[in-house]
């Protein structure tokens, strides 16, 4: 065990030095740069871009420049070409902010999957299945913005409640339940958004596990046994069905960085997907480059922690 | 006593004993999929599309179009779905060519058919461009992988190669020396490697750890962060949306590639093939590519569905391709203005994304039941 | 006589597919009676293993359908029975052994528990007279160390000794009938010998009656009280393993007799039924056998063939030889 946890540690490490290499020259080689003249700005002249030039060490060969970035990374320097915040500040920021739709969401995705997937595999063909499998299908069709809009439109005018942005303006003054209350308004719809295509997904996808599973000679021995129905679904066919989603719950974690842009913007919620959004525009190299180096921090960890998690929970598997 | 033999013979008349069927393995793929009703449906849809496509592209395209997207007409903007225009305020040339305006007009006045029409083609050629570059990549490179994947590259050659690509790349940055003299030593490194031998040296690692640990590479960027990256940084054009949504998204093909190329390899008719004397390639390319294909037929299906939804959602953010061109996540992304006052804007082009996309999707998945012969009924 | 104690009557079993119907069981009877084993053989596909699984009432009801028969056990209609019922006698009086021992266990439970659940089912014990019966089962069985093999999963165990397990999981409430379906077919010969032999102990020491489906006429000639010969869905012929061995009287029986490498006749060439099995949604009218049979005459494609008794519950499905039984069949 303490071998194979040591040799994946070292091949992670690896692999993000070269995520790492690799992300940062994906956006040096594009065209153009942040410090470019930028003409509607007045007070930007050639001498402060020459300033800005110095400062941010871009006139010094690439791998100076790597070294530079990535050590100020690592110990938390790293300043924001936008708003010379530091990097880690504002991510930490909108990552608070981000947190409680990734909660929510992810929490309405695993818990509605699994008995939507399994109740359709118990009945296969069934109304219920073919109903849930239609949803399904239209969930991961439907352009994301048409979507949103559409349960915008719905819940604006039926429920008459404002969903726009994290919190209504004034709010904070409110009485404390009314103001988690609209807090929960606000949360809502984001939330269901997000994970209405996740919903979709992960219910296919334990559905088929599912009857893949109870189509197995070991559950046919659990009938022939004379066990009830239920322990021969929910005991014998669901254990080893579940066995691969234990190992998804390691691959959450990517999700922590993430945040759909789209429904962000639609929903002005500051969150992490805006901030990268808004990074990329403005060719916020310092703040491109954490997320994407934070993100893959969370990739490499989710992995890790699914395959400790494999190994824990299938007896075959013992390293 | 009857003569058995004569009576034999009667009986064979009446009974045919069964023999192997006589259906090739399309016909019985294609007798199966009938079967799937929505999966069929997917298909006619999927044709259908096709067909408005192509309609779409000789109908909008040209210097004097049939139904002209481009022809802007401020007087007549915001207009309904299937209103008659006000032919009194337009010239001969700005009427539109059916005599109304079938799905209205966006603000500018621009017949929003005919906008349709014309996006429909892009969108197409956005999904199978996008889909045919990562298929293509994923054969490859779940291919080598899986058929190749025992040799062993040393690892000072590997790594001069990457210190080759670095030189390159500091030479294009600016340090011209630097990355010359890199470059040299890189190259020169690898034509004079093979004089040491393996053991002096680091060892190895097999071509298939390097290609899966360029896949895990690659699959730790955030796949739809990534594309718009790239795309924000690079010049807007239709062609550079197609090639990043390639790139990024060749890794499962690759995988399930590499995956069917490992079992395949060990089977008998591998070996039998390769005692006979006939060479590598042509094993790969004549016996297994075919049966490899299937799970990257189904992906592909699903790909395209996906890549569709990705320019749409990039048009959404500004960074779709640009304008004149209309696609439909550019129509559906300017609608997003008017959703209030003009909502036929966003409702045409979200309904008919999602009924391509659907259909698309369920031919997928049809697909996929088809070529499992693990979910074959009775 | 007394009554016996699993009776199949007339069963009939329906397989409903999208475009026609297959009919895996047409009208096929037989019985097993107390301490005896009855062997039923036939190719793949004669419907031996449907027959099997709808005694037990686990096969799978959207496409199987039973439009008639019935099937008695001790005296009750089993196809009639409520569900619950039925559950309470499947795994307790009346269970089964499958074909393959590698996939037939769940492999993330350890035997121990799958045994006790097996016995949980159907007698609650306290925890040490539960555990106390699962070793002695398992020793029953032949497995040696039981105890610590409890504790074992499934991956850890060999195929001859996962097969035991099945044989001692089928044991775990005394049953009155064992079913066994091929259980050696995925086994290496020298434990095939073993089990085999472990089931006529068992048979011998518990009184245990067995209804053994195989396709290897080998087997059938050591164990069999009584046979019966399945083809296509039917039962073809029955009667005690002397008379089926010694005095075929079905063409398909005489066939698959000859069939059998002999010493007597090395160096002639093999013999062999031509033709194959019919796909059971397309059977042949009439005899489902008569398309490869050489004694074949015309009324064979009339009508299923009467059974013609030839004394001492010895019969068979075939009119031509009942009419001449002197005929040679196969030359």
């Amino acid at each position: 065990m303490l071998s194979f946890i040591g040799r994946s540690v070292i091949q992670k490490a690896v692999t993000l030095f070269f995520v790492s290499v690799l992300s940062f020259l994906i956006i040096h080689l594009a065209p153009g740069e942040p410090s470019q003249v930028d003409p509607l700005n007045p007070k930007f002249t050639p001498e402060m871009v020459e300033r800005f030039r110095k400062a941010f060490h871009l006139d010094e060969p690439l791998h100076a420049q790597y070294l530079h970035f990535y050590s100020s990374l690592l110990t938390g320097d790293l300043i924001s070409w936008k708003d010379n915040r530091p990097v880690l500040l504002k991510i930490w920021e909108r990552f608070l902010n981000s947190l409680p739709l990734f909660v929510v969401g992810t929490l309405i995705t695993w818990t509605l999957s699994f008995p939507v997937g399994i109740r359709s595999a118990i009945q296969r063909g069934g109304v219920y299945d073919r109903t849930a499998t239609f949803l399904s299908y239209l969930l991961i069709s439907i352009p994301g913005f048409f979507f949103a809009y559409i349960l915008i439109i719905l819940v604006v005018s039926r429920f008459h409640v404002p969903v726009i942005g994290m919190e209504t303006f004034g709010m904070a003054e409110a009485a404390l339940p009314r103001m988690f209350m609209d807090r929960v308004w606000h949360l809502l719809l984001p939330s269901v958004l997000s994970a209405s295509g996740g919903i979709a997904i992960l219910s296919r996808y334990v559905r088929s596990q599912m009857l893949e599973v109870e189509g197995q000679d070991y559950v046919r021995t659990a009938r022939a046994k004379g066990l009830p129905e239920e322990q021969v679904h929910y005991r014998h066919a669901l254990r080893n069905a579940l066995l691969p989603f234990v190992t998804m719950f390691g691959l959450i974690l990517p999700g922590l960085i993430g945040g759909s842009v789209i429904i962000e913007s639609i929903f002005s919620w500051p969150g992490m997907g805006r901030m990268a959004y808004e990074a990329i525009l403005a060719r916020d190299y310092p703040v491109i480059l954490t997320v994407n180096f934070l993100s893959a921090v969370l990739v490499l960890a989710g992995t890790f922690v699914s395959d400790v998690l494999y190994m824990v929970v299938d007896p075959r598997i013992r390293l | 006593m009857p003569d058995p033999v004569e009576h034999a013979a009667v009986a064979e008349q009446e009974y045919q004993a069964p023999e192997a069927p006589r259906r090739t393995r399309l016909q019985e793929a294609w007798d199966r999929l009938s079967e799937n009703r929505l999966a069929l449906a997917g298909l006619a849809v999927f044709v259908l599309f096709f067909g408005v496509a192509v309609a779409g592209l000789v109908l909008t395209s040209g210097v004097d179009p049939v139904l002209d997207p481009a022809q802007i007409r401020l007087q007549e903007k915001l207009r309904p779905p299937l209103s008659r225009p006000h032919t009194e305020l337009l010239t001969a040339e700005e009427a539109p060519a059916l005599g109304v305006y079938l799905f209205g007009t966006d603000d500018l006045g621009r017949d929003v058919f005919a906008r349709m029409l014309q996006g429909s083609w892009v969108s197409l050629t956005v999904g199978f461009v996008a889909v045919g570059i990562s298929v293509l990549l994923g054969i490859l490179m779940g291919g080598i992988a899986g058929y190749f994947g025992d040799r062993i590259v040393r690892t000072d050659r590997f790594l001069a190669v990457f210190l080759a690509g670095a030189g390159v790349v500091v030479m294009t940055a600016g340090s011209q020396a630097l990355g010359i003299a890199i470059l040299a030593g890189a190259v020169a490194w690898i034509a004079l490697g093979s004089r040491i031998p393996r053991s002096a040296v680091l060892g190895g690692v097999s071509l298939d750890t390097l290609i899966m640990r360029f896949v895990d590479i690659m699959l730790c960027f955030p796949s739809f962060f990534l594309i718009l990256t790239v795309v924000a940084l690079l010049p807007a054009s239709i062609y550079n949306i197609m090639i990043v949504i390639g790139l990024t998204s060749w890794m499962g093909a690759a995988r399930f590639v590499r995956a069917e190329f490992l079992s395949l390899r060990e089977q008998d008719f591998v070996t039998a093939a390769r005692a006979l004397g006939v060479g590598d390639w042509r094993i790969i390319f004549r016996h297994m590519i075919p049966n490899a294909v299937a799970p990257v037929l189904v992906s592909a299906t699903i790909g395209i569905a996906t890549a569709i939804l990705t320019e749409a959602g990039l048009s959404f953010l500004g960074f779709g391709v640009p304008p004149p061109h209309a696609t439909w996540g550019n129509i559906l992304s300017d609608g997003k203005r008017f959703i209030f006052d003009a909502p036929w804007l966003t409702f045409v082009p979200g309904t008919a994304i999602l009924i391509v996309v659907l259909s698309f999707n369920l031919f997928g998945e049809g697909l996929r039941d088809v070529l499992n012969p693990k979910l074959r009924e009775r | 006589m007394s009554e016996p104690l699993l009776s199949v009557q007339d069963l009939h079993v329906h397989f409903r597919g999208r475009r026609n119907v297959a009919r895996a069981v047409e009208g096929v009877s037989y019985e097993v009676r107390e301490g005896e084993t009855v062997c039923i053989v036939g190719e793949s596909g004669c419907g031996k293993t449907v027959s099997a699984l709808s005694i037990l009432g686990i096969l799978p009801v959207p496409p199987a359908e039973i439009p008639e028969g019935r099937i008695l056990f001790q005296g009750k209609d089993l196809l009639r029975m409520d569900p619950e019922t039925l559950r309470g006698i499947r795994g307790n009086r009346l269970s089964m052994v499958f074909q393959e021992p590698m996939t037939s266990l769940n492999p993330v439970f350890k035997i121990g528990d799958q045994l006790r659940e097996a016995v949980l089912a159907h007698r609650p014990m306290e925890e040490k007279a539960l555990e106390e019966r699962c070793v002695s089962l398992l020793r029953d069985v032949g497995i040696s160390s039981s105890a610590e093999r409890l504790q074992d999963y499934p991956h850890q165990l060999s195929g001859g000794q996962r097969q035991r397990v099945m044989i001692a999981m089928a044991l775990a409430c005394d049953p009155a009938l064992v079913i066994a379906d091929e259980p050696t077919t995925a086994l290496d010969v020298t434990i095939q010998v073993q089990i085999l032999n472990l089931f006529r102990d068992l048979q011998r020491e518990k009184g245990l009656s067995l209804l053994y489906i195989t396709h290897d006429l080998g087997v059938v000639a050591q164990i069999a009280d009584r046979i019966y010969v399945m083809y296509a869905g039917i039962i073809a012929e029955q009667g005690t393993a002397r008379q089926i061995f010694h005095e075929p009287r079905h063409p398909y029986t005489m066939g698959l007799l000859a069939s059998l490498p002999s010493r007597m006749r090395r160096g002639a060439s093999l013999h062999n039924v031509p033709g194959a099995v019919p796909d059971p949604a397309q059977k042949p009218p009439g005899c489902p056998f008569h398309p490869r049979c050489p004694a074949a005459e015309a009324s064979c494609t009339r009508g299923l063939p009467g059974l013609c008794d030839w004394g001492e519950d010895h019969l068979a499905r075939c009119p031509v030889t009942c009419a001449d039984p002197d005929k040679e069949v196969w030359p």
